[in-house]
């Protein structure tokens, strides 16, 4: 398999190859929803790269001999990994045809802005927890730190809480991969997450819309306290609308990467959704849900154009997982469902 | 085994509430100055003592102005019937009937639970036996209520006018009738009573019974969909072709006649009824022609109320055609500009169809599918009675009866007891017996009746009271709050739970500033100016774009709701005919809120937000 996958040529069943996020960002492509183009550092091209650097240094196996308890010895094991990985410089063998996909991204144009982006493969993909451990690196303006920024996501598989996470679970390291996403970054005017069932009732039949001001990552790291709307998934209709003091955003920093600036004062507390977004949102959600067959929980962002873009789609695994009892039971005789108003038996 | 329901439960639940409960009853005062007025109620209505230990709430909902002394046999007669159905016939397990206190003409109601697990085991078998049996051959019994209902209605209508002859008809003599005129009085009074009476028992033969199906569905979506909207739940339940939406849609229909008959131009915004009728019978054979049209469209359609059937004052369009025709005006103007009034039915049978299949598909399991389409057939096959009962039962049977007494009102006028005919329903219905025996005694003796020296006094002194009454602010609820309100007649017709308790509590602790909560009923956001609605005569103030405020919609008024912006009001749940018209028009409504016209001034600026179920002050 090519080290180099573009979005189109990705579905879900591609996530050893291209991670979770780069499965899920591929099938949405193929789904016809927008995404920022992009496309895969396949793991292919980690384990090449591991493979060099084992040459002088050992990694796996020295990863599988720590103890979950022996915080020091961990510590000390990702310092030594992390430094050998990150001093390595790119094999050619990856560079020329990161070099190429990444000046095929913007079509021969100017180069712009991307957003780099770890997508771990582990047996439990799904599993967000391990999927917030490793690095995301936004706003990345050239390739000198398109490079760099791989390195780091790549390196970020050996950070401390990574490996102790790997270690409690007992996870063998041959199975831990990691692909890297690298796609256009979105100028976020506003940005958040759009849950496709209640977080806080697992209600179905609505959507929850977390948004606020500029960059998604300030609602996703919790930076920033959101705006936050309950939308009925059938009916549209806005049933809650709970307007925040955002006080703050991410934004883009000149020079690469992003910073926290303070939100101009006439934005604070005004909504960051208009009812019209809110139905475009409420719409997406729908539309994703249906072709994964599952409620989902989507980060989204409307650029400055107002075109509005799906960073992120995972299936929702809290209320899931308590799925069990029936909402009610078939009765033999439907008229017994009565007795739960009248009383009597319940 | 079901929970304490409504009331005052045990000692326990009291406890609990300690400090947390309305005015007692025995502290709610009579008016200085009408406590000859409140006595005239009958004994059984009054508060005792032994009140003070029940939780009673007003009925605002449905008796929200004060009530005359003869109007009071609307509770009566209702609760006899709603308690006969609950407690006897169909044995609703956890609940027994209503009682009704009168104070200051305000009607307080309180439940009967059952909480005795032996007694609620032994209902639950008789329920299954009788409720099961109804809702097995729901069409077949709805089919044979409205043939019950039609008679009914003929009976009433075939009552005679009553009359005093000078002489007994010759006719009458030679067909050896042997049976006096004065009788007929006598008979005509009581039939007429006794036809009200019966016309309850067919209102509740039903209608607990409707409703229980519709809240087992209510329930199941609520627990499916946690955050699902009431009135979205409503909407998937109602009917689109309901007879209370009928008076509304013959004005339609008359408006587009007379655009296609060309006589417009005598409907203009002000111009009276009599005035527009004088000039059709001027407009040659299109007016003749218009004129047969609203003939038949009067019959039966514009025998509703302008209220909700419980006043005797509550006109019907047929006895005042000043709604209808303040309607048409506008109705006319838009057929002229091309708008098609016309309710487009079979639209919105198929968005009621596309809204079921969706939530329906968002269900997880092929269970709650199949318990979900069990719920909705059952609602669906049961709610055409809900729907349709109160045209046949508060409003035309209604206005047969209280017609009925006026003419009563109108023979005892005419016989010096009364200066005006509507002083009848200053008596109670027993009183109204007596002075009718008084006439009959005085027509047979041929001496001079007592009445016109004993009544008219004491009719000025009722009529004096209800006036102060009504400007009497009366507690929305009395004595300790219910622990849990589990009574399903109470949650169905009333709309009142735990939750909205504690709001009215709230409010009147001052607690709430500017926001009033109730029950989202009708979806939208709007602004604008307050016309709080006190009684029925009063919604002519309303002008295009108010807010109409008032203590209990009514769908009579449905015209009106095409010119207000929004709707709030004091009770009434997310199925209230009011609901139902607000979706209908598409606008936005909040009810139920408890004391919406006693917190906003007329004129005030509000916010109408109908998704949140929420009114805003704004000044």
């Amino acid at each position: 398999m090519a080290s180099i996958l573009w979005f189109r040529e990705i579905s879900l069943a591609d996530r050893p190859a291209v991670g979770g996020k780069g499965g899920s960002l591929g099938e949405l492509t193929r789904a016809g929803i927008a995404v920022p183009p992009g496309f895969v550092m396949a793991t292919e091209a980690f384990d090449r790269f591991i493979s060099v650097i084992e040459e002088t240094t050992a990694i796996r196996s020295r990863v599988e001999t720590l103890s979950e308890d022996d915080l020091e010895s961990i510590q000390a094991c990702s310092a030594l990994i992390q430094g050998a990985m990150l001093a390595h410089p790119l094999p050619e063998v990856l560079r020329a045809p990161l070099r190429e996909a990444h000046s095929a991204l913007f079509a021969g144009g100017a180069i712009g802005p991307v957003a780099v982006r770890s997508s771990a493969t582990a047996e439990d993909s799904a599993d967000a927890s391990f999927a917030g451990l490793q690095d995301t690196l936004l706003w990345v303006l050239d390739f000198a730190a398109l490079e760099r920024a791989l390195l780091q996501c790549w390196a970020s598989l050996y950070s401390v809480p990574s490996i102790s996470y790997r270690r409690k679970r007992a996870m063998p390291e041959a199975q831990v991969s990691m692909a890297v996403v690298v796609q256009q970054m979105v100028d976020a005017r506003t940005a958040g997450v759009l849950f496709t069932r209640s977080p806080t009732t697992g209600d179905r039949s609505v959507v929850v819309i977390e948004g606020a001001w500029g960059l998604g990552s300030a609602v996703v790291s919790g930076e920033v306290t959101p705006d936050r709307f309950v939308v009925g998934k059938i009916t549209g209709e806005i049933t809650v609308r709970d307007i925040r003091d955002k006080h703050v955003m991410h934004a883009p920093l000149q020079g690469g990467g992003t910073h926290e600036v303070e939100t101009p004062e006439d934005r604070r507390q005004v909504p960051c959704l208009d009812d019209g977004q809110l139905a475009q949102l409420r719409d997406l959600g729908r539309r994703i849900e249906r072709h994964y067959g599952c409620p989902q929980d989507i980060e989204w962002a409307f650029d400055g154009s107002g075109s509005l873009l799906v960073l992120q789609s995972r299936p929702e695994t809290v209320w899931a997982a308590r799925d069990a009892a029936p909402v009610s039971k078939v009765q033999e005789n439907p008229l017994h469902h009565l007795m739960s108003v009248f009383g009597g038996k319940r | 085994m079901g929970q304490p329901p409504l009331s005052w439960g045990d000692g326990g639940a009291m406890t609990k509430n300690a400090g947390r409960g309305f005015p007692l009853p025995s502290s709610v005062k009579v008016v200085p100055g009408t406590e000859r007025a409140q006595a005239a109620y009958p004994y059984y209505m009054q508060f005792a003592p032994e009140d003070d230990q029940r939780f009673w709430f007003y009925n605002s909902m449905h008796f929200p102005e004060p009530m005359c002394a003869f109007d009071s046999v609307t509770g009566e007669a209702a609760y006899c019937a709603l308690g006969a159905a609950n407690t006897r016939v169909h044995c609703l397990p956890t609940t027994k009937g209503i009682d009704e206190r009168y104070i200051n003409g305000r009607v307080y109601i309180g439940g009967v639970g059952v909480t005795d697990p032996a007694e609620v085991q032994e209902r639950t078998e008789e329920f299954m036996q009788r409720a099961f049996y109804y809702y097995e051959n729901w069409e077949t019994l709805y089919a044979q209520w409205k043939k019950k209902m039609g008679t009914l209605i003929e009976d009433a209508q075939k009552l005679s006018h009553p009359s005093l002859p000078k002489y007994e008809p010759l006719a009458n003599v030679r067909a050896g009738k042997g049976v006096a005129s004065n009788h007929d009085l006598l008979d005509t009074y009581q039939r007429t009573l006794e036809g009200y009476f019966r016309m309850w028992h067919h209102h509740f033969e039903f209608l607990l019974l409707g409703y229980g199906a519709y809240m087992t569905f209510f329930a199941f979506c609520k627990k499916a969909f946690p955050e699902i909207s009431d009135q979205t739940i409503a909407r998937m339940v109602a009917g689109m072709e309901a007879e209370i939406f009928r008076p509304d849609e013959e004005l339609r229909r008359l408006a587009r006649c007379a655009v296609q008959f060309g006589v417009e131009a005598p409907f203009q915004e002000g111009v009276s009824a009599e005035k527009v009728l004088a000039s059709l019978r001027e407009m040659g054979e299109a007016g003749g022609k218009w004129l047969a049209e609203l003939e038949i469209s009067r019959n039966p359609w514009f025998n509703v109320n302008v209220g909700d059937g419980f006043y005797h004052y509550h006109r019907a369009w047929n006895d005042d055609l000043t709604l209808p025709f303040s309607a048409l005006p506008s109705y006319i103007k838009q057929v002229g500009e091309g708008v098609n009034l016309d309710r487009p039915v079979e639209q919105l049978v198929k968005e009621r169809a596309q809204l079921i299949a969706d939530y329906r598909e968002l269900l997880p399991t092929e269970e709650d599918r199949a318990a979900f389409d069990q719920m909705i057939h059952l609602a669906h096959r049961v709610f055409p009675y809900v729907e349709g009962h109160k045209f046949y039962c508060e409003h035309w049977y209604t206005n047969l009866f209280f017609n009925k007494i006026r003419e009563f009102g109108g023979l005892l006028k005419e016989h010096g007891f009364f200066s005006r005919e509507d002083d009848v329903f200053h008596l109670t219905h027993y009183e109204l017996k007596s002075a009718i025996i008084d006439l009959m005694q005085s027509w047979s003796a041929g001496s001079p009746p007592r009445g016109p020296a004993h009544w008219p006094p004491i009719v000025a002194e009722r009529r004096a009271a209800i006036a102060l009454w009504a400007k009497n602010d009366t507690p929305p609820a009395l004595g300790p709050v219910p622990e849990i309100i589990d009574d399903p007649a109470i949650v169905m017709l009333w709309g009142i739970t735990r939750e909205s308790l504690d709001a009215w509590l709230d409010a009147d602790s001052g607690e709430a500033k500017r926001d009033i909560k109730g029950f989202a009923a009708s979806r939208g956001v709007v602004e604008g100016i307050a016309r709080v609605v006190k009684s029925a005569e009063e919604i002519t103030r309303l002008r295009e774009g108010d807010i109409l405020v008032c203590q209990v919609t009514n769908p009579t008024w449905s015209p009106v709701f095409r010119k207000i912006a929004a709707a709030v009001s004091d009770i009434g749940g997310s199925m209230s005919h009011a609901a139902i018209v607000a979706r209908e028009y598409g606008l936005p409504a909040v009810v139920g809120t408890g004391n919406a016209t006693r917190r906003i001034r007329d004129g005030q600026r509000v916010r109408v937000d109908g998704d949140r179920g929420l009114v805003t002050l704004l000044d």
